[in-house]
Parts: C-alpha cells; sequence; structure tokens
C-alpha cells in the first residue's frame, strides 16, 4: 500500500517536472524529494510506535526504528526545502526576465 | 641543481617587479643566471668521463613511482651547456632587438620559463617528470610563439604549434605510461637496466611509436614539420633560442636519452631513419624556394633536425658521434645565423631576400659573422660543420641496409644546403639590393656578441678538433653506454667521404650559379606538388573537429530543459525496469495486513492529493494539495515512529506553502502549454517511472537487511553522545561532518536566492 | 494578509515560538528536537511578524542581518570541532564537560550542543534570508 503511494507521488513529481510550466516543475520536485524520502523511509522497514530513544536502563536495537534513515530524511528535507526556495527565485527571475511560464521559451531566450 | 632550477622559475615570475632603473637592461641582467649555470655546469663538468652519473632523487609521489630525479650525465651536461651557453647570449641579444617592443616583460618572463623548463627537461632522470617539463616547453612556447599576438599570423601559428605539440605530448605520455607498465619504474636509471626486457616486451612497438610521435611532433619531423616555419611568427630571439637550441631539440634529447632503452632493435632503425631521411630531404628542399629569411632558415632547421634523428635511427657508434657533434654544429650556426636575420630586420625593416642585398658594406662585421656560419652551415672548411658532414656521411656509409637510399637523401639534402647557404649569402650581402625600407647600418656590440662567440668557437672547434671531444665524448658514452673516444680532425685523408664531400660542394655551387634557371622551375614543380600544404590539411581537420562537436552539442544540448529531464526518466526507468525483469525471479508478496485502517485512509487521501495536483488548473488546488500530500507524509513519519521527521516535514511544509503564497502573487496562472499527446507522452513516462518505484519498494523489504550502523549508533548514543534521542545524536555528534556540509549548502542556496532577487534589481 | 488579529496575537506567538524553539533545540539531544527543527521554529516567529506587519519590522525585531545569523552559525559549527582536533580525535568529535548541579542532575556541556545550536542560528537565518528576499522583492516592499 504504501509502496503505490510512492509510486503515485513519484509520477506524479516525474509527470510534473516534464510541464512546460515552471511552477509546475517546482511542484515536481517537491513531490520527488517526498517520494524518494519516502522511499528511504520505507526501505529501512517499518516500525511503529518505537522512536529510537534510548535510556539508561534500556537499549536494544532491535526494538526500534532504524535512526540512520531518519537522520538522512531529515537533512533531505531541509536541503530540498532549501532547493524549492532556490528554483523559485530562479524561477520569478525568470518570469521578469521572459514575462512567460514557459521552459521552451527559455531556449529562445539564450538565443 | 633543483636550486638552480627553482631560481630560475622565479626569476621568471620576477621580472615584472625587477628596478626601474634596470629596466634598459633586463636582458642582460637576466643573462646573468644561464651564465651562471654555465659556468657551474662547465665545472662540474670538468672530469665526467660520461659513464658517471650523479643523480639525486626527491620522492614526490613514490606509489606512483614518480619521484623527482636530477640526473647529471654526459648528455644532460652536454645540452645544459647549449641551453644555457646559447640562452646567454639569447638574452643579451634580445636586451637590444626587444628594446622597442611593448611588454618587454611579458617576453622575458617567458622566454625564463622557457628555459627553465628546457634545463628541468634535460636534468630529469624521471620519465614523468621529464614528460612534465617537455609540456612546460609547448605551452611557454606558445606564449612566446604568439608574442605578437596582435597579428592574426602569429596566433594562428602559435596555435598551431600548440595543438600539434600536445598532441605529440599526449602520445608521449602513453608512450611513457607503457614503458613504465613494462619495466616497472619510470626512472630512466631502470629502464636502461631493463632495456632487454622492454624491447621484447608485446607491447614495445607500441609504445615506441607512441614515443615517435611526441618526438616526430616536437622536433618538426615529417608530416609535422610545418609548425616551425610557422612559427617563425615569434620575435626572432625567441626563433633563434627555440629552433636552434631548446625546443626542436627537446625531441632530439628524448630521442638520445631512450635510444639506450628502446634504440637498437629493426624497428626502431627503420621508423627513426626514415622519417628523419625523408624529413631531412624535404626540409632543405623546400627551403630553396623560400624567400624570407627566417623561413629559409627554418626549413634548413626542419632539415637539419631530420639528420640528427636520421643518425639517432642508424644508430651505430659513428652515427651516434655524428649526432651528437652535429647537435652542437647546428646550434652554434642556427642561432647566430637566426639572430643574423633579426639584426637584418631589425636594421633594414625587411627579411625577404629579393629586397635585401649589398649588406657587406654596410655591416662588414654582420657579413663575416654570418659567412662563416653559412661555411659552417654548409659544411664546409674549416668550421666544425665540414667535421660534422664528414662524420655523417661515414655514418651513412656504414648503415647496411638501407645505406643506398640514406646516401642519395643524405648527399641531395647536402647539396641543397650547400646551395641554400651560398644563395644565403650572395642574395643578402653581395646582389645588388632590390629595394630595403631603411637604410641599413652595423649592429651594436650587445646583438652582435652572439653570432661573434658562436662562430668563433665554432671556428676555433673546427680548427682544433681535438678541443670539442671533452663535450662530445660523455654524451656519446652515455648514449652509447660504453665509454667513447673521439678522434676528430679536419683532414681525413683522401677517401671516399671526402669524394662526396666534394661532389656536394662541387654539385651545389654550379646549383647555385645555375639557380635562375632552376629556380623558377622548382617553384612550379612546388605548386604542383605541394598543392596540399600540411599546414592548410591540419587547419582544415581542425576546423571540422570544432564544427562536429558544435553540431554534435546543438543536438544533445537542444535547450528544451524537459527534454532534457526526459531523457534521463526515460532512460532511468529503462534501465531499471530491465534490471527488475531481468531479477524477476524473486517472490513479491505484499502484506496488505500491516497496515491499520488510519493509514490506509491518509494513503488514499495522499493519492488522491497528488492526482488532483497533477491534473489542476488552478495554481490555489495545485499548492494546497501538494500541502497535502506534505502533512500526509508527515503523519506516515509520526506513525512510523520517526518523530523528529514528523516535526520537520510540518514545518518545512508550512515554510513551503509560505513561499509559493509569496510567488503566486507575483506569477501568472497556468497556462495549458502542453498539448494532449505530449501530455499523454508525459503521463506514460511518468507512470512507468512510478511503477518501477513502486516495485522497488516492494523489493526493498524483501532485502536481508540488518543494520550494524544502526545499532552501533543506538548503542553508543548515550554512552558516547551523551543523548537520548539517536536520530540527534548522529546529526550532531556522529555525523557532524555531514550536518556541517548541509548548513553550508543551504547557506550558499540563502546567499543564491539573495544575489539573483538582488542583482535583478541593480539591472533595473 | 494584514488582519488585526495576528496582528494584535504577534507578540505572544512570536514568543511563544521562539521560547519553544530554544526549547526543543536545548531538549534535541534527549527528545524530539534539535537545531533543525529549532531553527524552523524561530524563523516561523519572524515569518509571523513580517507577514502580520511587514519585512521591516520584522527585520527590526530581529535586530540583525539573517546573513549574520547564517555566518555566525557556522562559526559555530566549526568551532564546535576545534576541541575535537586539539584533544588529537578525528575533526569534529565530541567533547563533553560534565558540571554536577544539585542532587543527582549533571548539566552536560558539549561540543554537539555548540554545533547544534550553530545549526539552529544557520537554518533560522537561511529560512529568514529566503523569505525577506523574496517578500520584499514581490510585496512588501
Amino acid at each position: 500500500m504504501l509502496a503505490l503511494l510512492v509510486g503515485v507521488l513519484s509520477s506524479t513529481g516525474v509527470y510534473l517536472l516534464l510541464r512546460r510550466s515552471v511552477l509546475k516543475l517546482v511542484l515536481g520536485i517537491i513531490f520527488l524529494s517526498n517520494a524518494v524520502n519516502l522511499t528511504i523511509f520505507i526501505a529501512a522497514g517499518l516500525v511503529q510506535g518505537k522512536p529510537v530513544f534510548v535510556s539508561e536502563d534500556a537499549a536494544n536495537p532491535a526494538d526500534m526504528a532504524d535512526p540512520i534513515p531518519q537522520a538522512l530524511i531529515l537533512t533531505a528535507i531541509v536541503i530540498s526545502f532549501g532547493l524549492v526556495a532556490f528554483t523559485l527565485a530562479l524561477k520569478y527571475k525568470y518570469f521578469s526576465l521572459s514575462d512567460t511560464d514557459d521552459l521552451d521559451e527559455l531556449k529562445e531566450l539564450e538565443e | 641543481m633543483t636550486i638552480l632550477l627553482l631560481l630560475s622559475f622565479l626569476s621568471a615570475i620576477w621580472v615584472p617587479y625587477m628596478p626601474k632603473i634596470l629596466n634598459k637592461y633586463k636582458g642582460s641582467v637576466l643573462a646573468s643566471l644561464p651564465l651562471s649555470v654555465f659556468i657551474l655546469t662547465l665545472a662540474r663538468g670538468t672530469g665526467l668521463t660520461g659513464m658517471t652519473s650523479t643523480s639525486t632523487t626527491y620522492e614526490w609521489i613514490p606509489q606512483l613511482g614518480l619521484n623527482i630525479t636530477w640526473t647529471f650525465d654526459g648528455l644532460s651536461y652536454l645540452f645544459l651547456l647549449l641551453v644555457s651557453g646559447i640562452g646567454t647570449l639569447i638574452l643579451i641579444y634580445a636586451n637590444e632587438y626587444m628594446k622597442h617592443y611593448p611588454d618587454k616583460d611579458r617576453f622575458y618572463t617567458f622566454i625564463m620559463l622557457f628555459m627553465a623548463s628546457m634545463m628541468g627537461l634535460v636534468l630529469s632522470g624521471n620519465l614523468l617528470v621529464l614528460f612534465l617539463f617537455w609540456e612546460l616547453t609547448s605551452f611557454t612556447s606558445f606564449f612566446l610563439i604568439s608574442f605578437k599576438h596582435e597579428y592574426e599570423k602569429a596566433r594562428q601559428a602559435a596555435l598551431q604549434s600548440l595543438l600539434i605539440t600536445v598532441m605529440g605530448g599526449l602520445a608521449l605520455f602513453g608512450g611513457i605510461i607503457l614503458i613504465g607498465q613494462m619495466a616497472g619504474s619510470f626512472e630512466i636509471a631502470d629502464l636502461m637496466e631493463k632495456s632487454g626486457e622492454i624491447k621484447s616486451h608485446r607491447l614495445y612497438v607500441p609504445a615506441l611509436i607512441l614515443v615517435l610521435a611526441g618526438v616526430v611532433t616536437k622536433s618538426a619531423q615529417f608530416p609535422f614539420h610545418f609548425w616551425l616555419p610557422g612559427a617563425m611568427q615569434a620575435p626572432t630571439p625567441v626563433s633563434a633560442y627555440l629552433h636552434s637550441a631548446t625546443m626542436v631539440k627537446a625531441g632530439i634529447f628524448l630521442l638520445a636519452r631512450l635510444n639506450p632503452v628502446l634504440g637498437g632493435t629493426p624497428q626502431w632503425m627503420i621508423l627513426v631513419s626514415l622519417i628523419g631521411g625523408l624529413t631531412m630531404f624535404i626540409g632543405a628542399y623546400l627551403s630553396l624556394t623560400q624567400t624570407d629569411l627566417k623561413a629559409i632558415l627554418a626549413y634548413t632547421t626542419v632539415s637539419s633536425l631530420g639528420t640528427m634523428v636520421l643518425l639517432f635511427g642508424i644508430d651505430t657508434q659513428a652515427s651516434i658521434e655524428a649526432a651528437v657533434l652535429f647537435i652542437i654544429i647546428h646550434a652554434f650556426y642556427k642561432a647566430s645565423l637566426f639572430m643574423i636575420a633579426g639584426m637584418i630586420d631589425h636594421k633594414t625593416g625587411t627579411r625577404d631576400v629579393t629586397l635585401l642585398g649589398e649588406l657587406w658594406k654596410p655591416m662588414p662585421k654582420t657579413f663575416i659573422f654570418a659567412s662563416l656560419a653559412l661555411l659552417s652551415m654548409a659544411g664546409l672548411p674549416p668550421m666544425l660543420g665540414f667535421i660534422g658532414k664528414e662524420l655523417i656521411y661515414e655514418a651513412k656509409i656504414q648503415v647496411p641496409d638501407i645505406a643506398i637510399i640514406l646516401m642519395i637523401l643524405g648527399v641531395g639534402s647536402n647539396i641543397f644546403m650547400v646551395w641554400v647557404s651560398t644563395m644565403l649569402g650572395y642574395r643578402t650581402f653581395i646582389e645588388k639590393a632590390g629595394g630595403m625600407p631603411k637604410p641599413p647600418n652595423e649592429n651594436g656590440w650587445r646583438m652582435l656578441l652572439g653570432p661573434f662567440v658562436l662562430v668563433l668557437l665554432s671556428l676555433f672547434f673546427g680548427l682544433y678538433p681535438a678541443s670539442i671531444s671533452g663535450f662530445v665524448e660523455p654524451a656519446i658514452s652515455t648514449i652509447l653506454r660504453e665509454p667513447a673516444t673521439v678522434y676528430l680532425s679536419l683532414w681525413h685523408g683522401f677517401n671516399q667521404v671526402l669524394l662526396l664531400s666534394i661532389l656536394t660542394v662541387a654539385t651545389g655551387f654550379s646549383l647555385f650559379l645555375l639557380r635562375k634557371k632552376i629556380i623558377p622551375v622548382l617553384k612550379k614543380i612546388n605548386s604542383a606538388l605541394f598543392s596540399i600544404r600540411f599546414a592548410d590539411v591540419f587547419n582544415k581537420l581542425i576546423i571540422g573537429f570544432v564544427s562536429l562537436s558544435k553540431k554534435k552539442t546543438a543536438v544533445i544540448q537542444h535547450g528544451y530543459h524537459r527534454f532534457y529531464l526526459m531523457t534521463i526518466f526515460v532512460a532511468a526507468t529503462v534501465l531499471i525496469w530491465f534490471q527488475i525483469y531481468y531479477t524477476r525471479g524473486w517472490n513479491v508478496d505484499v502484506e496488505y495486513t500491516r497496515q491499520p485502517y488510519y493509514v490506509i485512509a491518509l494513503v488514499i487521501i495522499m493519492m488522491g492529493a497528488s492526482l488532483i495536483t497533477a491534473i489542476a488548473k488552478s495554481r490555489l488546488t495545485a499548492i494546497i494539495s501538494m500541502g497535502v500530500v506534505g502533512l500526509g507524509i508527515a503523519l506516515l513519519y509520526l506513525i512510523y515512529s520517526a518523530v523528529d521527521l514528523a516535526i520537520t516535514q510540518i514545518l518545512a511544509e508550512t515554510l513551503t506553502l509560505v513561499l509559493f503564497v509569496l510567488v503566486l502573487q507575483k506569477l501568472p496562472r497556468f497556462a495549458r502549454l502542453s498539448s494532449r499527446k505530449s501530455r499523454i507522452r508525459d503521463a506514460i513516462i511518468a507512470v512507468a517511472a512510478g511503477s518501477f518505484m513502486t516495485i522497488l519498494v516492494l523489493k526493498s523489504f524483501h532485502v536481508n537487511y540488518n543494520h550494524p550502523i544502526s545499532d552501533f549508533y543506538v548503542r553508543n548514543s548515550l554512552p558516547g553522545g551523551f543523548g537520548e534521542n539517536v536520530v540527534n545524536v548522529i546529526l550532531v555528534d556522529f555525523r557532524a561532518l555531514d550536518t556541517l556540509g548541509e548548513i553550508t549548502v543551504l547557506s550558499i542556496a540563502a546567499f543564491g536566492v539573495y544575489s539573483l532577487v538582488k542583482l535583478n534589481k541593480l539591472k533595473k | 494578509m494584514k488582519t488585526i488579529i495576528l496582528q494584535m496575537a504577534l507578540p505572544y506567538i512570536r514568543f511563544i515560538l521562539i521560547f519553544f524553539s530554544v526549547i526543543t533545540l536545548f531538549r534535541g539531544h534527549n527528545f524530539p528536537g534539535g537545531g533543525f527543527i529549532g531553527g524552523l521554529m524561530a524563523s516561523g516567529a519572524f515569518i509571523f511578524q513580517a507577514l502580520a506587519w511587514d519585512v521591516n519590522s520584522s527585520r527590526k525585531t530581529l535586530r540583525t542581518q539573517p546573513s549574520v545569523l547564517i555566518g555566525s552559525g557556522l562559526m559555530m559549527a566549526l568551532l564546535s570541532a576545534i576541541p575535537g582536533i586539539l584533544t588529537g580525535k578525528p575533526f569534529l568529535t565530541g567533547t563533553w564537560v560534565k558540571i554536577p548541579l544539585f542532587a543527582d542532575h549533571t548539566l552536560k556541556l558539549g561540543t554537539p550542543l555548540l554545533f547544534d545550536i550553530g545549526v539552529y542560528f544557520t537554518v533560522a537565518g537561511v529560512v529568514l534570508m529566503f523569505i525577506y528576499t523574496l517578500m520584499e522583492e514581490w510585496q512588501w516592499k
């Protein structure tokens, strides 16, 4: 079920990335990064209700969720936020220069 | 030695910062450096027998067999003397010659750099280091040739020489690596030990060809001879230096250096001597029809280089002797002739022999030096050139198989040399002038010093040939790897060789007398025979290559962003699908039972929202549904015990929404830009990509996955990191370097946004 | 966007957000939280102000430039690496000092904490820089 969700999310991401509109491109990036984060998360194995907090007495790693993917994803989320912000700024710049949302016109702009 | 080399490099950098008072005498001041090298070398060289060699090794990257080794033996002794000695004279000469040029500093910097790299080249005892200096000479000579960069021609010539020599350099590098592979070392001393092993190795021939490609291009051998005449665009001191003692001799030096390693096989003999012979003949022949003084000299240089290569190819004791001697002879007379050509150009304003004439009256001293140098070039007594030519003939006669061909080529080109020498002297100094732009007068002592010293040496050695053997013997024995004694004399007795010499001179002179009839004919032949000019072919090749890559770029880099992405996605999808198909043996069993009902509900909502985003026509709808998906993911994280993730996801999602809201105000609505067709196509790609992701995730359940690293983190989080939140401990302690990198990236992004927006403002 | 309710509530919201962001930051080592989350929350406080009033007032409250935040945050993170180097351990090795407090509580101070504070400031600075720049450019001039 979750696998299907990842599939849908990444399809959406890819589809949006292939649009000509820049805004959709940005949306696509968000979707794709979400999908990938989720993939990593799921791949590490799902453990319900056992966050990784160790205390002095009990520390049995087998009982807990895997902390590494979580740490990875945590940084990935923040990074993708930065990426989105940057793309938006780029898009704004592009729009203010070319007055269009169309990526294909980027080519004509170059020439 | 290292200190001296470093000093040379440093002095190049120092040039622009020299005190102003020295401005006029920069050349002379700088000349003190090669002069001291010369004297030091001379001092070290006394008592050098050729079998002794001192080397100093500094380890650089020993893992790669890369050591900086300076070897001081007979061969490097001789070359070092040439490079530094002629360098001294050239710098003094340049002091005068370059007086009125702008950018003198640039000139001196590069010529010092060049000189230093040349010294490094001849001293290096490790092939890799040698290659390094080899390339350095290529680059610095590029800057020297293009010195008058405001002229199209100079730029072209420089580019041509650079491309050719660097291409050759690349081949050489390949050859060196092959040799290193065969012998397991790049130290020349080691290579000599293993020479037999290398020669019998199956990679010997490819290595030989590659090394020869380097030599051929560097030393302007046929069919790459054309860059040398082109390089005459450089200021004359450069031509004189590059083409007498250094740049082109680098190839010869390499031949001599590697002769003990690679030489002595039939392949070596045939390849090397054939190339050399052809070049020798063609160069001499082509020099006949030139009218530019420097071009004539350039072609004769090509011919002389051919001779040297040929001699190394023959590879007998006599031929090596002749080659080493000839290197000296050639350096002497060619440097002085170039300098003289430069003086004439300087004083009269032209280098065209048809315009020049009767210069012996205004420039008597120059005339005397020039005629002596020309005598040496023609190989006439009493100059050193005569001895050289005798030796060369002797060497050629000794060749077993191809003696006759070589003889014909050799005598032919020597005839041409005699012819061209007489013609050169006659037309410049004696014949009636064709109208010179400036009235000539005699040159200053600084300019005359070079030719004077060199010609005098040439004459002295010619008259007392025994005195030169102290210089050539060590070099020869280094190459031959056995003690050699050379007996030189002007008079060899009446033998076959002398006969040949007489024949050569006589024919040369008679051809000279008949020149008025022959030259036009030759010109006609040339224009018919050489309608394809090598330089042009080369240029066309380059242009063709450039346009090919342009076309290729235009196809691949078409500028449509989404097609780039499409290529990536399609490629990835196809490849991964293939892999999935390939490994389809794995069972994919889906456990539906795992998720409780609320997860399923959440997932369905998210999928719906995601689809809505994909097809939404309104921006707001799209963004809101995207938000739904984002929050849904946060919930999933929460459910599956990733609290930190959930919080972060929520916050980031909120901020993203804020950003989008900001953007929306200023940006246009979604336009339906794509056609129906392309949307369907993209949808198919998207579904394909999405489905492989699904399968990937399904499969990831089945990877037998144990987490030793995670266990380590979990176990050590409290005792080592003093934290109960393992995720956080990982972030700030165990993997802090990653996090540091990450926040740096974030900062860069922030500044990127800032500059993008603010720069825009500035433009307005 | 300039609603009175938000404007009135702002001081409290801001206080709460910043207060909790600091708390999240410090308790991050043992409970959910940490520099990333705290930083995002703190920046949220100022973004609220920028939305409720304008960027200038938000900037005034911040008292410093976002770029200064970024710079000091990175510096702190780097500084936290130095003790590790000095003691000859690998780069960024955590070093801890235990200060015994009352009863059986101990205050544990260590370079990872400093590092986390650095992350906090950097993230906050970065986000604010994004938002301020874009807002100034587009709307609230």
